[in-house]
């Protein structure tokens, strides 16, 4: 394919850095992605990162085991403050899994075709993400086993759920959101698979993959119901991405907690979700894009997009704190600007300041292009976002409840070791998940970047895509 | 009949020209999609669109209802004071089962229109057709076209300057479970 | 990382029962004893009957091990299992009124008998679930109780099933029986009657029992040389000393509040403590209720050192250390001209306060107060007699009897001989009725080294606790719920108290045990009872009468004792008054407020509710002012040093808001070394601190930083209202001029503002009002729904985590001044909304509004999601966070109201208005075909309330009591802001201050 280089050359658009790099082939593309997968050894970064995420594997089934054992009581949680760590964390990997979507469905849309490079692994992680928060709904119930009680099903007593609570339409919400991702993630892979499948050397993995790829052959007539289904599918997965969110910042909404119940909720709930989103995909995708040597794919250009995403949005989540203090001070409520006042200085201060330091702060750095693209700080932000967006939720869910209407029942909530070890337990969960996917599956999506590639009467308008 | 090319412009233009010439009954492969072939193929619209929308009508009706008749009819409660009755609330769930149904409408439409999946094709019997999913491109017309001549269309598609020419039989089906099968999968 | 020591060890302790159980399989109960011999001799009995249980103590701190902690108390219950099934007593009790006298299977019965505390009798009714026991209230015919009770009455339940009880006679701490000690006692009682009972002693506490009285005469006849001693650790000595000064004779104080407009109380908590206070508390309550939109209230003075229930109710409260108050009682007598009184340098704000005072009492002369406490001096009761002498009170408002107790003398004295005469080596054979002296006697008398010198000596005690292990025997002593006895109220009237169960454990009573030394031991504590009756009522027909009214009604008719005339004198050797320690800091020492003077130590309901005022649980504490501790650079929690009179005890400090400067408040009761698993090593002991000398406050005390901390387990962490409308309050004043002031204190939405239209509630509509101008804030509420309703203790750890589970709370406010500022009561329950917000967001629908407008909870369908208690306005949902409920001890199963669900782990819970009573009362009426009439339905806390605060029934009955006060324009439904629309409504709180104060000041 020597040719490949002057038809680049000769498609002849200007720009800081191609989407792909230049030396890139259709065949290359497959070589490299798939590649990764069958041909090489595990890198010994990755065997490290399975084995320290065991380890918090451990810790996650202990602490679930001692949950199971005694009761929610393992837990610093009391009344008043009846939620604590374990909604935080559920609103918190939500958010998380949003980012994925968004990439890959959202910008689809809007013909971001610089997503195809990291759509993949994006919508791996709000899989695994939105695994990781469905487990705390059912732990944090009271009686676990009966978890089941939230879903409509005829049972002897003809008892139904109540659907005026948020938490029922979280059910839905959040089961819908995991099976539609699953199915765009899969349809995704299909035609990965099949090149998987045809380069594949060992038996196994010919079988493997051809039975994930069910006989996918790439025929036009295919790739035309394909394309279809694959848009309408992002069609429906946007207004689902913004719903999902929503419907979970109703748990607080519907609340009348002052604190809790302010109708900017929704909005800023989804920018905030999108925010922690993008730092969680950089966080994961910076250290693994080295361990892979996948510059030529996830260029910098990529980086720089998504952070200037984070920047977007954390502005959003900005105006949504300054709505809130003026709320406060606007709707002349006693309670509620009492609880702004107490959020500010009262006992659970230290969160809010850090809080706003870390989500505030923080990403206006990323006005600098300089600090765009130097990859060690940005990895270093995106990391300070998601703790900041941790503390967020904490902050709603807690410093609301622990100073509500009367004076007499304020407490305060301290987490116990089995706090920790859920929510550490969860993050290795999804950090071994991530890596478990990026060893056996295409990171990348090979078809859509080969359709990136160039060719004498198509060209690829990049230089479209958004600033 | 099926011709093999390296590079997407050339597959297209064979498409064209046969098109040109008549030829209805032809499919191509490639490693990723080309709107311009789907075109040039005349592929004919799909209605998976209409299909989707439906499913999405009955998801949300059924979720309404399903809301509606438990909390309102079958197990009345009264809660925190609201009417039995409280639509505002069940916006939600409406909403999302809407979402849903559509989903499992698209990729399900989608997978089953295709005819997959298929782990057995004639065209897998060509030994390079591993190259479909990597980097070459196959144009295929078939024999049922009512021009299909088996010298023409060789010379035809020989005249587009591709890698090779092979005719596709319709080899018997083997036994699916010995791993034969595989090895051309 | 799992902490699984605690339950592995419950499990191996298990094991042990399991084994011992083993062994007694195909025993008979009757045999019981027998077999109890042949385990003695087995090791691993010995093993466990004479534990210490160290690991259990510390056991009880660890949250999650409750389980093995509860495993055990299961455990030592073991024995309780061989006793074999639940016996109503061999002998005829009598239900109380009206009731069928055939047992109804299923259908509690209720049985007027009495509660004795301090030797006093409360009237009350005890509730049977065939045969068990189950729920103690208040009998309306008794005169001190007129229905209701307070905490310690309905707590005593949990005493009879408390599986920690002594269960065998003891020798020298081995096992041993009953026949074994009476084989030996009669021994040593013929020694004695060759001596004329000149080396026998029987130290017993107060004893207002005429059969015991009676016994106890019989004896000294018999054993002319032997002794009765009494000591009963808060005695009257000082009332009883004051009168003599006057009087010349002892005498019984009794108040009549209800005919009182002004009440002066000199460091008394007449409405809390003492006798006949649930009396007091009700008279006092209904000079406080105030119908309509006019006032007429009497007023309350209290000068006192640390925050009463009675200082909290107080218009005026002037807070002085009790060395103070004797200086106060000088200034009011001088200015009431009490002959040969002469007022004292006082600073100012006391001087304002008492010439305040005097200016009402002397406007309302035959219509005021003035009443001591029982810690102060003679010298200021016998000042308080002459005032109320000079105020014209005397036969007005104070009335004046011969003493209750049946052998009135000096406590403290009478201890002091005792303790001499085992000195001198005087006592041959000792036998202590009851009494728990080594704990409760001032410890510079060394009591514990003395009780050795007796030759034998006897302990009849509910526990094996630290008197008993000082004596030689142990006779556990039977529940006033499992014996025949009698006993009198604070005005003398009688009631004979009839057992509603046999003795759970082979327990002996104080009658029998006598009766035993009178050489009829063959007899029952009910026949000994019976006898003494018929010796005053004479036998025959007229008698069975007698006896069956008396045993149903409670009390036995014409037994109040006659009001006297006593004539007033001076002081023989003149006002003798002391002058107050100066500036050194002095403690004083006080009954606790629930678990009283260590008796209650190992009463789960009891150490777990929130001590009125300062809402600490689970512990006692140096409670201190702010400016004391600001003097001291302490802060709540840190650990002193206590010094006086030569000894030192440690305590935690807790900053006390109204408490006196330089000052400290002790209370008893802590500190035991043997009371039962829950009382054994909690707190601090004050009796280390007294001396026979001064028992009520040391002066010159020090008090030093240890550096140390210690959690103290409050239920209220906040004290300000945040300037919110919660409590709302005026005084007479502004209520006049605007009756509806509190409704203006909040706007409540409209029906138009309201998205949907309102709910109709045909029928039946429960409501509740709670007047908080009665609301004492005694927590009788909170104690009487924990044993109506089954509600778990959870222990300190939980409740410093803010897990506590009553139902009801009494939620305490300040206001104002932080060093002496006015103080706020107000009892939260669940408010029953009718706009209930934890309905809305509960998921599986587990609470839900019913017809009648209940805030029901299904408890079986609940999965603990939590949600409805965060959005619980009010937060008085509650969440069993782990399993607290004692699903495993056999007698605390016994003692479960079978009417109300057992909540387990993950479950959430909350007042249901008593809906097992609703359902109940339908149930009745139904049968007759009637309306549920007004009255007919009471909540748990409404029957216990001495001071009728709390009033429940059908709001959409116009005539019913609920609904007309709902009408009173002192209603107000709170955080009513929030539209929730609560059934549960409150009357708003009055002040009288007098005009001429504004508001006490701080003194100094």
């Amino acid at each position: 394919m020597a040719d490949q280089h002057s038809q680049h050359s000769h498609s002849g658009f200007e720009m800081p850095e191609p989407l792909v790099a230049p030396d890139q082939t259709y065949a290359s593309i497959t070589d490299k992605i798939s590649g990764d997968v069958i041909g090489k050894k595990t890198p010994r970064g990755m065997l490290i990162t399975l084995g320290v995420t065991s380890m918090f594997i451990l810790v996650f089934v202990a602490s679930v085991y001692w949950l199971l054992a005694n009761g929610i009581g393992v837990w610093g949680e009391n009344i008043p403050v009846g939620w604590a760590f374990d909604i935080t964390n559920f609103v918190w990997w939500i958010g998380i899994g949003h980012a994925g979507t968004l990439i890959s469905a959202i910008l689809l849309l809007l013909h971001q075709h610089w997503r195809n490079a990291i759509n993949r692994f994006a919508e791996a992680m709000t899989l695994f993400a939105v695994a990781c928060a469905g487990l705390f709904p059912l732990l944090h119930l009271g009686r676990p086993w009966l978890g089941y009680w939230l879903v409509p099903y005829p049972n002897t007593m003809w008892v139904w759920p109540n659907f005026r609570s948020p938490l029922i339409w979280d059910v839905f919400a959040v089961t819908t959101y995991l099976t539609v991702s699953f199915m765009f993630w899969f349809v995704g892979l299909i035609p990965d698979f099949a090149s998987m499948r045809d380069i594949a050397k060992k038996k196994w993995q010919k079988v493997s993959y051809g039975i994930l790829a069910m006989g996918w052959r790439g025929s036009s007539r295919h790739w035309h119901r394909y394309e279809t289904a694959y848009l309408l599918l992002a069609g429906l997965a946007t207004p689902l991405v913004v719903s999902v969110h929503s419907v979970v910042s109703f748990d607080f909404s519907v609340g009348i907690l002052p604190g809790w119940h302010a109708t900017i909720f929704p909005p800023y709930f989804v920018a905030g979700a999108i925010y922690s989103g993008f730092a969680m995909v950089l966080t994961l995708m910076i250290p693994a894009r080295k361990m892979y040597k996948l510059e030529a794919f996830i260029t910098n250009r990529h980086l720089d997009y998504m952070a200037k995403v984070m920047l977007a949005t954390g502005l959003i989540v900005l105006y949504g704190y300054m709505s809130e203090l003026f709320f406060a001070y606007y709707s002349g409520n006693g309670y509620e600007s009492f609880m702004m006042m107490n959020r500010i200085t009262g006992p659970y201060g230290w969160a809010y300041a850090c809080l706003l330091f870390c989500n505030g702060f923080t990403p206006q750095l990323l006005w600098f292009k300089k600090i765009r693209q130097n990859i060690l700080v940005l990895f270093i932000i995106s990391v300070i976002v998601n703790v900041g967006m941790w503390l967020e939720r904490f902050v709603i869910v807690v410093t609301s409840l622990h100073r509500d209407f009367l004076p007499s029942s304020w407490g305060m909530f301290y987490p116990t070791k089995w706090d920790w070890g859920l929510y550490i337990g969860t993050l290795g969960i999804f950090v071994w998940l991530i890596y478990m996917f990026v060893r056996v599956m295409p990171m990348i999506s090979i078809f859509e970047i080969k359709h990136l590639l160039p060719w004498r009467g198509r060209r690829i308008d990049t230089s479209a895509d958004a600033e | 009949m099926m011709a093999e090319f390296d590079a997407p412009e050339k597959i297209l233009a064979a498409a064209e020209r046969a098109a040109a010439k008549g030829y209805r009954e032809m499919d191509a492969f490639t490693p990723f999609p080309m709107e311009e072939l789907t075109d040039a193929l005349k592929v004919k619209h799909t209605k998976l669109s209409l299909f989707v929308l439906c499913c999405g009508v009955t998801g949300g009706l059924l979720g309404f209802f399903m809301q509606y008749w438990m909390n309102g009819i079958d197990y009345p409660l009264n809660i925190g004071g609201k009417p039995l009755y409280s639509w505002p609330a069940f916006i939600p769930i409406t909403f999302e089962m809407t979402i849903l149904f559509s989903a499992i409408g698209a990729v399900v439409g989608m997978i089953f229109r295709n005819g997959l999946p298929r782990p057995v094709h004639p065209v897998f019997n060509i030994d390079s057709f591993e190259r479909a999913t990597r980097d070459h491109f196959f144009l295929c017309i078939e024999a049922t076209d009512p021009l299909f001549q088996e010298e023409e269309v060789q010379a035809f598609l020989e005249s587009m300057e591709p890698i090779a020419v092979t005719p596709v039989k319709h080899v018997p089906m083997r036994e699916p479970d010995s791993y034969e099968d595989f090895k051309d999968l | 990382m799992f902490d699984l020591s605690p339950i592995t060890m419950s499990e191996k302790n298990r094991f042990d029962i399991a084994s011992i159980r083993a062994r007694l399989s195909g025993e008979k109960g009757s045999e019981y004893w027998k077999s109890l011999d042949e385990l003695a001799e087995t090791e691993e009995f010995n093993e466990f009957l004479h534990r210490e249980f160290p690991r259990e103590a510390s056991v009880w701190d660890d949250a999650l091990s409750r389980r093995g902690f509860l495993k055990i108390m299961g455990a030592s219950l073991a024995l309780a299992g061989l006793s074999g099934c639940v016996k109503q007593p061999e002998e005829k009790i009598v239900p109380y009124v009206k009731q069928p006298e055939i047992l109804v299977p299923g259908k509690p019965l209720s049985f007027a008998t009495a509660f004795i505390m301090g030797g006093y009798a409360t009237g009350v009714l005890a509730t049977s679930h065939m045969g068990r026991p189950t729920r103690i209230e208040g009998n309306p015919d008794h005169p001190a109780s007129l229905g209701a009770t307070d905490v310690f009455a309905t707590a005593s339940i949990l005493s009879l099933y408390d599986p920690d009880r002594s269960q065998v006679v003891t020798n020298k701490r081995a096992i041993s029986t009953w026949d074994k000690f009476f084989a030996q006692l009669q021994t040593a009682i013929e020694v004695q009657r060759a001596l004329k009972g000149s080396g026998l002693r029987i130290l017993t506490e107060t004893v207002t029992s005429p059969t015991l009285a009676h016994q106890m005469n019989t004896l000294l006849t018999q054993f002319p040389n032997a002794r009765w001693h009494q000591y009963e650790p808060l005695h009257e000595d000082n009332a009883f000393e004051g009168a003599k000064l006057v009087f010349g004779m002892p005498l019984q104080t009794r108040h009549r509040f209800d005919r009182a407009d002004i009440v002066v109380s000199l460091d008394s908590d007449f409405i809390a403590q003492g006798p006949g206070h649930i009396r007091s508390a009700r008279d006092f309550a209904n000079r406080r209720r105030v119908q309509g939109s006019h006032a007429e209230m009497n007023r309350l003075y209290v000068a006192e050192c640390m925050p009463s229930v009675t200082g909290s109710m107080a218009d005026h409260r002037l807070r002085a250390p009790s060395s103070h108050i004797e200086n106060i009682a000088r200034g009011l007598a001088a200015g009431l001209h009490v002959e040969g009184v002469h007022a004292a340098q006082i600073g100012e704000p006391e001087q304002r306060w008492v010439d305040a005072a005097l200016k009402d009492l002397l406007a309302h002369r035959g219509k005021s107060i003035v009443v001591a406490g029982p810690q102060q001096s003679p010298i200021v009761h016998a000042a308080v007699h002459a005032m109320n002498n000079a105020l014209g009170n005397t036969g007005e408002t104070v009335l004046y009897t011969d003493p209750v107790e049946a052998s009135p003398m000096n406590h403290g004295d009478s201890l002091q001989s005792l303790l001499h005469d085992l000195d001198s080596g005087e006592v041959d054979l000792l036998i202590m009725l009851g009494a728990n002296p080594s704990y409760s006697a001032p410890a510079d008398l060394k009591i514990n080294e003395k009780l050795g010198k007796a030759r034998l000596s006897v302990h009849l005690g509910a526990y094996n606790d630290e008197t008993a292990d000082a004596c030689d025997w142990h006779i556990p002593q039977s529940h006033y719920l499992e014996a025949w006895s009698d006993a009198r109220a604070f005005d003398g009237t009688a009631t004979i108290m009839q057992p509603l169960i046999a003795p759970l454990y082979n327990s002996k009573s104080a009658h029998e045990l006598i009766g035993g030394i009178l050489d009829d031991s063959g007899r029952k504590s009910h026949e000994i009872v019976q006898d003494f009756w018929k010796t005053q009522r004479g036998g025959g027909h007229g008698f069975e009468n007698f006896w069956k009214t008396s045993l149903n009604n409670g009390v036995v008719e014409g037994t109040s004792f006659p009001v006297k005339q006593p004539a007033l004198r001076q002081p023989s050797d003149g006002w003798k008054f002391s002058s107050p320690a100066g500036d050194g800091l002095e403690i004083s020492f006080r009954p606790d407020s629930t678990i009283f003077d260590g008796r209650f130590a190992n009463n789960g309901w009891l150490q777990e509710c929130p001590k009125p005022v300062t809402k600490l649980t689970w512990d006692n504490a140096a409670f201190i002012s702010p400016a004391t501790a600001q003097r001291y650079h302490l802060e709540s929690n840190d650990l002193v040093e206590l010094a006086a009179n030569g000894r030192t005890v440690k305590a935690p400090v807790c900053i006390q808001p109204g408490h006196a400067d330089s000052a400290v408040t002790l209370h008893l009761g802590y500190g035991r070394k043997k009371a039962g698993h829950l009382g054994t090593g909690i707190g601090a002991n004050a009796n280390l601190l007294r001396t026979a000398g001064s028992q009520w406050h040391a002066a010159g005390a020090e008090m030093r930083k240890t550096g140390e901390s210690y959690t103290l387990a409050i239920t209220q962490d906040h004290h300000s209202m945040e300037g919110r409308a919660i409590v709302r309050a005026a005084n007479v004043e502004e209520f006049e001029k605007e009756p509806s002031f509190a409704k203006e204190m909040s706007e409540v939405p409209t029906a138009s503002q309201s998205l949907y239209p309102p709910k109709e509630y045909p029928g039946y509509a429960w409501g509740m009002t709670i007047d908080l101008n009665a609301c004492t804030g005694c927590n009788a509420c909170v104690v009487a729904c924990q044993s109506e309703n089954n509600i778990p203790i959870v222990g300190k750890d939980q409740v410093s985590r803010g897990r506590e589970m009553q139902w009801i709370r009494v939620d305490r406010y300040y206001k104002n001044d932080l060093d002496d500022p006015e103080i706020y009561n107000q009892p939260v329950a669940c408010q029953h909304c009718e706009n209930a917000p934890c309905e809305l967001v509960c998921p599986v629908a587990a609470t839900t509004h019913d017809s009648e407008g209940l805030n029901v909870m299904t408890y079986n369908r609940c999965v603990g999601t939590r949600y409805c208690s965060n959005n619980c306005p009010y937060k008085v949902r509650r969440f069993n966070f782990l399993q607290y409920s004692d699903v495993d001890t056999e007698t605390l199963k016994m003692m479960y109201n079978p009417d109300v669900t057992v909540r387990n782990r993950g479950v959430m819970e909350k007042c249901t208005f008593c809906v097992q009573r609703i359902s109940h009362a339908r149930i009745e009426a139904k049968k007759e075909d009637r309306e549920i009439r007004d009255g007919e339905v009471t909540t748990a806390c409404q029957s216990a309330c001495p001071a009728q605060a709390i009033v429940f029934g059908n709001i959409n009955d116009a005539t019913s009591n609920v609904a007309q006060r709902k009408a009173d324009p002192r209603n107000y439904a709170l955080l009513s802001e929030l539209n929730t629309k609560p059934r549960l409504s409150y009357l708003a709180k009055l002040s009288n201050p007098n005009p001429a104060l504004e508001k006490p000041e701080k003194p100094g």
